[in-house]
Order: C-alpha cells, then sequence, then structure tokens
C-alpha cells in the first residue's frame, strides 16, 4: 500500500473518494435523467425543487431513508438484505481500477521535521497489470445480486426478472469479452495506462510496413476497431439492463422484476449499482476506444512543460495536468452517459427471443469475425 | 503496493458502507403494524402463489452450460490477443494466425451445430 504512513494514508483516502464519487454521481445522473427523459418528452421533468430541480434528489434520499423497513414473508432473510449490497460492489471495484488521470508527481518535502517522498500517486484506486481482465471479472459478479435479489424476495416476479438478468448478462458477456479481443490485438496489453499512452498523437497506421500520419485524426482505438467500439456499446447497454436491453425490469411484463420486492435505500442502492455499472462503461469506453484520460493532440507531456513554463513547480504541475487530463475524461464519460440516457428514451425494449438472437446468433459472430480480420489487417500491414 | 489488498479493503469498505446504510434506514423508518395481507409477495390483486418451488424453464440452464463453454474458448484468445502483434512484428505472424485460425473454425462450428441443433431458440 505504500512504503511510508503518508502513502499508505493518501492511496487508502483515494480509493474512498473513487468510491464517493461514484456514489455522488448518483444523484446528478438520476436527476439528468428525469430531465433528460422530459427534455426528449417535451414535459418539463422535475423543476420545482430548488434551481431546475436541483435539489429534488435530495429530498428523495431523505424520504428515501424515512421508510419502512419491510421484509416480505417467506423472503429469505439474508439473501433480500445482502443483495442491494452486493449489488454494490462491482461497480465501484471496477471503476476504482480505471485510470483517472495520469500519475501525480510529488516532489520530496519536509513535514513534522521528516523528510519525505519523492512520490508517484496513481490517479486511480489500485493499478492492477491485469486490468481488462479484471474489469470482465468483477463485473460479471453483478449477476450475483441480481439472481440473490430475485430468489431472496420469494416473488414470481422477482424470480423471474432474477433468471432473466443472469441469463442476459451471461449472453452478452459473451460478446462484451470477444470485443475486447480486437483492442486488445491493436494494442497488445491488458495495462490501461499503456493504451491511453498508445492512443496519444495524430492518427498513426502501418500498411504494408510502411507508417502513414493522418494529422486532423487523434490516434484513438475507434479508428482502428470501430465494429469491436460498436459491440463492446451494445453489449454494456446490456450489462448494464438498460433499455432497450431492461428485459429484467420490464415493468409492463414483471411488476419491476428483481426489485419489485424491495422499496427506500434498498432500492435505492440497485441504482447506484446500476448507474455504477454505466459509468464504468463509459469510462471503459473513453478508454479503450477515445484515448482515455488524453486530450486529442495534446499529450500530459506537453501540459506539464507548459504549466511548468507558467512557473509551477513540479508537484502544482503535475496536479495540474492531471486535474486537466481529468476534466478530458470527464467529459468523454458525461458525453457517453448521455447517451446511455437518450438511448433510453428512444428505443423500444427487445422481446426475449429478440434479445437472446441478438446476443447468441448476431453479434457473438459480429464479434468473432471482428477478431479474425483485425488479426489479418494487423498482419498484412505490419508484412513489409 | 500489494494490489490484491487494496481490493479487499475496498470491497470491505463497500460492504460497511452498505450494511450502514441498511441499518440507518432501518432504524430511521417508521414502525407499523404488520398484517398477513400486507406481509404477502406483490401480486396483482389475487392471492400470491408459492414461488419457492417454481420450476425454471430448462433454457436458463442450457444457456448457462452454452455460456461456461463459450466463455472458456473466449478466454484462451486473451493471451493470444496481448502478444499477436509483438509476434507479427518478430515475423512470427503467418503461425500465431494459422493456429488461431483453427481453434476459431472449431469455434464456429460449434456455434453452428448449436444454432442447428436449435439449442438457442426462445419461443
Amino acid at each position: 500500500m505504500g512504503v511510508d504512513a503518508f502513502e499508505t494514508t493518501i492511496n487508502v483516502a483515494k480509493m474512498f473518494v473513487i468510491f464517493l464519487m461514484m456514489v455522488q454521481a448518483v444523484p446528478v445522473l438520476v436527476w439528468l435523467e428525469r430531465r433528460g427523459s422530459a427534455f426528449i418528452q417535451n414535459r418539463f421533468g422535475p423543476n420545482r425543487v430548488g434551481p431546475l430541480g436541483l435539489m429534488q434528489l435530495l429530498a428523495d434520499a431523505v424520504k428515501f431513508l424515512f421508510k419502512e423497513e419491510f421484509l416480505p414473508k417467506k423472503a429469505v432473510a439474508f439473501l433480500y438484505y445482502a443483495a442491494p449490497v452486493i449489488a454494490l460492489v462491482p461497480g465501484a471495484l471496477a471503476l476504482a481500477s480505471i485510470p483517472l488521470g495520469p500519475p501525480i508527481e510529488v516532489a520530496a518535502f519536509e513535514m513534522l521535521g521528516r523528510q519525505m517522498g519523492p512520490y508517484v500517486f496513481k490517479l486511480q484506486g489500485y493499478d492492477i497489470g491485469i486490468g481488462i481482465v479484471f474489469i470482465l471479472g468483477v463485473s460479471s459478479l453483478g449477476a450475483y445480486g441480481l439472481l440473490m435479489a430475485g430468489w431472496g424476495s420469494a416473488s414470481k416476479y422477482s424470480l423471474l426478472g432474477a433468471l432473466r438478468a443472469s441469463a442476459q448478462m451471461i449472453s452478452y458477456e459473451l460478446a462484451l469479452s470477444l470485443s475486447l479481443v480486437g483492442i486488445l490485438l491493436v494494442y497488445g496489453t491488458f495495462n490501461f495506462y499503456e493504451i491511453i499512452a498508445q492512443q496519444q498523437g495524430p492518427l498513426r497506421f502501418m500498411f504494408w510496413g510502411k507508417e502513414n500520419v493522418i494529422s486532423w485524426l487523434p490516434n484513438w482505438g475507434v479508428f482502428f476497431n470501430p465494429v469491436g467500439m460498436i459491440l463492446f456499446a451494445a453489449s454494456t447497454f446490456a450489462e448494464a439492463n438498460r433499455l432497450p436491453f431492461d428485459l429484467p425490469e420490464a415493468e409492463g411484463e414483471l411488476v419491476a422484476g428483481f426489485h419489485t420486492e424491495y422499496g427506500g435505500f434498498k432500492m435505492l442502492m440497485f441504482f447506484i449499482g446500476e448507474y455504477g455499472h454505466m459509468i464504468v462503461a463509459s469510462a471503459l469506453l473513453a478508454t479503450f476506444y477515445f484515448g482515455g484520460y488524453g486530450i486529442p493532440f495534446v499529450s500530459p507531456a506537453n501540459i506539464e512543460t507548459f504549466f511548468h513554463a507558467q512557473g509551477f513547480g513540479l508537484t502544482a504541475a503535475s496536479a495540474l495536468t492531471a486535474l486537466v487530463s481529468h476534466l478530458a475524461l470527464l467529459v468523454k464519460v458525461a458525453l457517453f452517459l448521455w447517451v446511455f440516457i437518450w438511448v433510453r428514451w428512444t428505443l423500444p425494449r427487445f422481446r426475449y427471443d429478440q434479445l437472446m438472437d441478438l446476443g447468441w446468433k448476431s453479434m457473438l459472430p459480429w464479434a468473432l469475425a471482428n477478431v479474425v480480420v483485425t488479426a489479418v489487417w494487423l498482419l498484412v500491414a505490419n508484412t513489409k | 503496493m500489494n494490489a490484491l489488498f487494496a481490493v479487499i479493503l475496498l470491497a470491505i469498505i463497500i460492504i460497511t458502507f452498505g450494511v450502514f446504510l441498511l441499518v440507518v434506514s432501518g432504524r430511521l423508518g417508521p414502525k407499523r403494524q404488520h398484517s398477513a395481507v400486507k406481509d404477502m409477495p406483490y401480486e396483482s390483486g389475487l392471492p400470491g402463489t408459492d414461488t419457492k418451488d417454481t420450476k425454471v424453464s430448462v433454457k436458463f440452464y442450457l444457456t448457462a452450460i452454452l455460456f461456461i463453454i463459450f466463455d472458456i474458448e473466449i478466454v484462451f484468445m486473451y493471451p493470444w490477443a496481448v502478444t499477436y502483434l509483438d509476434s507479427v512484428k518478430a515475423g512470427a505472424g503467418i503461425y500465431l494466425l494459422g493456429a488461431m485460425g483453427v481453434f476459431i473454425l472449431l469455434f464456429v462450428i460449434g456455434l453452428i451445430w448449436e444454432i442447428k441443433s436449435k439449442a438457442l431458440e426462445w419461443d
């Protein structure tokens, strides 16, 4: 966790902050979703509490807190209470392993009469070298929360919703993990920092052993693997149980699906889990296909040189660079989150057999074809 | 920096946070009278049926079994994908592509057989 107490404290605090960031983003996202849907459907949406209705979610949270505790008869108490807690875990664990900005370098300094540092703090909860594999493993834990909720509630609708959810999540996990093989082929690494570092500068690609540069396009993964990007985005919609894949909670058929029996804060925790999934999916989309925290045509080194030239010291320049890069990532993530909301209020829900057909008979073959085409293209491009 | 320790620590933080929320909202909420009707699982106005012994369609089991087979096949592609570009640059690309081509061919044959045998039909 670090070489001394200072570094350990900062590293633990970082994990707290990232988890709280995810939790804090949820009220904003719920507000955005309600205002966005109102905008799309030509209504007003919440606009009474506070400016633009921003305080609505605070009011809702307080109200959730004072809801009556309710355990349905015949429910399995442990599963019923554990499910919302489990639903929180995968989103936050995955988010903490995504780099949110370049590392901050802290120059050596003196504190309480002791010489400290120098340190390098990464803007992520923990750096696992095999980041992609870790995220795939952790995000599939989400199915457990849903299944426990469905089984533990002892309600017909919950059980059906949970069964649908688990079948859907495992089916789309195939397309999800296969679509990432394309990006692994292009970049040849599991490490997020290396993937982001390779996406800096103008678009450069090999063709017949010669290097070509297109100076007006950024060097983003989406230009190398557009089909993979579409497949990845579509399967993350299914993994996050968002429309048009929200069969687990299809309110026309299953009341509310796996969380039929939940209310108050327990339902809010499922919400946090779902929105956490969306945030992770958007951050991954940005990292793999849109340059991560990189700003097009400007590398973190350029920004740091700029801040040095303005007279900032090493630590301050590094921290400002991290802040600017982090804002770039936030803009990208916010854009994809808006796409999630936009799609929800635009497309109708699939039928269940259509959903499974799309996953197994359409997206899986497309992802396989993407792998083969990418591999052949890489071979042709790099052969002299 | 032991990353695994950090992961476990974060998981403990999250679970503590969740349990704390559960306990607080449970304590703060009103305590009202329970009745047999109120405690029933949600049902649209009819007496609820017992769901503990609900028979689950065999389709779901089949999907899970097929998922495991295909997922393991996909996992085998990960190490191949990561080392592929370096091998191409080193001149061994044809061999690696051929080896994975055979593997993907088996994958495709399995998928076609699965579709033909109607294992993926939902009705």
